[in-house]
């Protein structure tokens, strides 16, 4: 006879199954079988205890944006499962793979506003890639193993597990479940060879071609061929907020960041090519400025896994579905080597224009207090370019992904698509585990770090080597940039009272230090590196600093303002 | 209202007139889109949702077993642009459980529609042309009592619609109740069952790995 054991224990091995070892959660009520099942697999399963739910799944997701594995979190019915709702949120828009599984009243007090009962399936259906109610023992394993098997292959998402009651403490006859096809899914679409062809012919043909780097590469990884293809034919690209690290900064190649605070060359000579090739990114509104003249003059590409993504916001000539590990390789094997080298010069002239009316004041300037550029910068060369870059929202996301240099891949961290405040000190957390071998540089705003400043809570228990870096500006600095620009400097609610951050880090044990003067820079990133384990650097920068370039919402990619006409 | 010019006598033309009408609304064309999905629970409203959150307002919709085991057969009915129903089906496919999802203008695919009328007995005995109207529009009647009778109707939107009118105008009308629509495609090839077996062909090959 085979062994009979509870459905929170099958949980257990099916989670060991999948391989997974970190999990970030909070217990409560309608998950205690689960806990109390986790206490015997302590030592298989690594439980992070978070400080707030909302942290356990930012966390989740730090940990899966660096290591390419599945995050995954365990909290309880009701308010855990709804605290963990941004997380989802942000994971969706990312494709972030995770799972999230939260306890649920028993099977019999479903529908009765028992307590603690939230319908977490309705509320998670709109912003999961795959939601279910496990409501019998039985079927533990195979949701367990389907929901892994959803979340990290195809284009990765969130996956939410209800697990009621009934189905923690029912017994089972356990038996390892391994879901590797679903009829109605298909993860892994057949590229077709006409379009592989078609593309090919179209890059020969091309005299002014451009790449548009997405985090598809990283999630695909794929950054050794996007490599291989950019350099046969010498095509230059430009990466999105998310695909900032899978082309090294310094890539002869990588002309920069696209986006309302990207690079100006980029941006403008996305309406000057006249092939654009979009790869695993999605034409976000940040990206594209103006829908009516993005790049109107020419032809363009799309490699995507998931073929919603064709002519949603930009209509394509050519859609190319499948992995890019695989239609990249492909490509590249048709084209032919190619120089284009007065169009890649052609950049240059923009990459001047912004350094100096731009870059160059803000990493090297002069006189006046520090500047979120410059600690930035200085930061990322401190750590030899090798850093992992987390950032919450807001001034330090813009400054950090513009100024922190890339040499190893999925080394950037951000809420893009949802931007949440408060998703940095977690994520960073999550980081740690995913790449403890790294150095993990968090950027956060001092409006952000207290959305989730619990998670330091997190960080002294664990002791998470997170090199936290507060650029604190006395306001909700990105807010209060739009209202300079845009509200006639009417700073309604964005200036901000602050703690003393010193003393808050001292009373959880991490140590600190507070950087004013220019000349301290240095030596105080110097010492918050050479520190073992957490460190806050707090950085007193410039209050009303702006982010530049900018394309205002809903200009024209190529109108990046450099400067702000008072 | 629907259309109340239309004399039901001479139907046979205004139902042509209706019928452009009910296929064109603000310039959009009438789609009708078919959805195939497995049997799991709770994809109903994911499906609904799809359109909610487009501003996409569902005219009719009908949910049934299919002729595939274990399949489901959503028949949707909205307003909306090609480009729209393109954007559609593709966020409805990338939901997990549904198979397939794709959209029609009437040309392609045999549609019907079923509607019951209750109406008052009394009435229709008082009033010739009660019966008359119901037999001009090829309704059949299923259940007579002193109260009420039951009059039952298939056919296109539109001429559910004129019978209604007609019976309207007559004052009889109890209850009246309009199915969604329901349809099947024209085409020779069904497009689930090759789905179907692409989709097991890669299901052997991921076996033999
Ligand atoms: C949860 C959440 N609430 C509000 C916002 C809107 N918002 C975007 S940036 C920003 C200001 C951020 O201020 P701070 O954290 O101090 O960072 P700074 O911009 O000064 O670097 C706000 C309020 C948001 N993105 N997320």
């Amino acid at each position: 006879m085979k062994e009979r054991i509870t459905g929170a224990e099958a949980l257990m091995r099916s989670l060991v199954n999948e391989g997974v070892k970190t999990i970030f959660g909070y217990p409560g009520g309608a998950i205690m079988p689960v806990f109390d099942a986790l206490y015997d697999y302590r030592d298989r399963l690594n439980h992070i205890l978070v400080r707030h739910e909302q942290g356990a799944t930012h966390a989740a997701q730090g940990f899966a944006r660096v290591s390419g594995e599945v995050g995954c979190c365990i909290v309880t019915s009701g308010p855990g499962a709804t605290n963990t709702i941004t997380g989802i949120a942000d994971a969706m828009i990312d494709s972030t793979p995770m799972v999230v599984i939260c306890g649920q009243v028993g099977v019999s007090m479903l529908g009765t506003d028992a307590f603690q009962e939230v319908d977490v399936v309705g509320i998670t259906s709109p912003i999961s890639k795959w939601n279910f109610q496990i409501r019998r023992a039985e079927d533990v394993a195979w949701a367990v193993s389907r929901a892994f098997y959803i979340a990290k292959s195809g284009r990765p998402g969130p996956v939410v597990l209800d697990f009621a009651k009934n189905a923690q403490t029912g017994m089972v006859e356990y038996e390892p479940a391994k879901v590797d096809f679903i009829r109605s899914y298909d993860p892994d679409p057949q590229p077709s060879d006409e379009a592989i062809k078609l593309a090919a012919r179209m890059i020969d043909d091309s005299v002014k071609p451009f790449v548009l780097v997405g985090q598809g590469v990283e999630l695909g990884n794929a950054q050794n061929e996007l490599r291989e293809f950019l350099e046969k034919a010498q095509i230059p690209a430009g990466c999105t907020l998310l695909g900032l690290s899978a082309l090294p900064t310094d890539h002869p190649l990588n002309m920069g960041m696209l986006g309302m605070h990207g690079n100006l060359g980029p941006n403008v000579m996305t309406n000057q090519c006249d092939l654009l090739i979009a790869i695993g990114m999605r034409f976000d509104d940040r990206v594209t400025g103006n829908l009516n003249t993005y790049a109107k003059q020419a032809k363009i590409i799309h490699f995507d896994i998931d073929p919603s993504e064709f002519d949603k916001n930009v209509k394509v000539d050519l859609p190319v579905l499948g992995n890019c590990k695989t239609t990249l390789a492909a490509v590249s094997k048709l084209i032919s080597p190619a120089k284009h080298n007065s169009w890649i010069q052609g950049f240059q002239p923009y990459a001047e224009k912004e350094y100096n009316k731009v870059i160059e004041k803000a990493i090297h300037p002069t006189q006046g207090p520090l500047l979120m550029g410059e600690v930035v910068r200085k930061v990322s060369e401190a750590a030899n370019n090798e850093a992992v870059l987390v950032t919450d929202v807001g001034q330090n996301q813009m400054f950090g992904c513009r100024y922190f240099k890339f040499t190893k891949p999925r080394s950037v961290v951000t809420s893009g698509g949802c931007g949440t405040m408060g998703f940095g000190l977690p994520a960073a957390i999550g980081a740690t585990f995913g790449v403890p071998e790294r150095t993990v540089c968090l950027f956060v705003g001092d409006g952000g770090l207290q959305m989730t400043i619990q998670e330091l809570g997190t960080i002294m228990e664990q002791g998470c080597p997170v090199k936290i870096i507060l650029l604190n500006n006395n306001f909700l600095g990105n807010v209060r940039q739009w209202q300079a620009m845009f509200f006639n400097h009417r700073y309604s609610f964005t200036p901000m009272a602050n703690p003393d951050y010193e003393k808050i880090a001292e009373a959880y044990g991490i140590p600190a230090h507070t950087v004013i003067d220019r000349q301290d820079l240095d030596d105080s990133i110097r010492v918050m590196l050479d520190t073992p384990g957490p460190y806050l650097l707090q950085c007193a920068v410039m209050e009303e600093d702006n982010v530049l370039p900018m394309t205002p919402p809903g200009a024209d990619v190529d109108k990046m303002m450099l400067e702000i006409k008072e | 209202m629907p259309n109340q010019n239309n004399d039901c006598q001479t139907c046979g033309k205004c139902d042509k007139n209706a019928r452009e009408k009910n296929s064109v609304r603000n310039g959009m064309p009438l789609h009708t889109i078919l959805v195939y999905s497995e049997n799991i629970s709770g994809l109903l409203s994911q499906i609904t949702a799809v359109f909610t959150r487009r501003q996409v307002n569902i005219e009719t919709l009908n949910v049934c077993a299919s002729s595939t085991p274990g399949v489901h057969k959503y028949t949707i009915t909205c307003y909306c642009d090609t480009e729209m129903a393109e954007m559609l089906k593709k966020q409805m496919e990338k939901r997990i459980d549904v198979l397939q999802a794709n959209y029609f203008t009437d040309d392609q695919i045999y549609i019907q529609e079923t509607a019951l009328f209750k109406l008052s007995t009394p009435a229709i005995l008082e009033n010739n042309r009660i019966s008359k109207v119901i037999r001009i529009h090829d309704a059949k009647i299923v259940e007579v009592n002193p109260t009420y009778s039951i009059v039952e109707k298939t056919g296109l939107t539109e001429e559910i619609l004129s019978l209604f009118d007609s019976l309207t105008e007559l004052e009889c009308i109890l209850q009246f109740v309009r199915s969604g629509r329901i349809a099947v495609t024209k085409s020779r090839i069904e497009k689930l069952d090759e789905y179907i077996q692409l989709r097991e062909k890669k299901h052997a090959q991921i076996m033999e790995q």
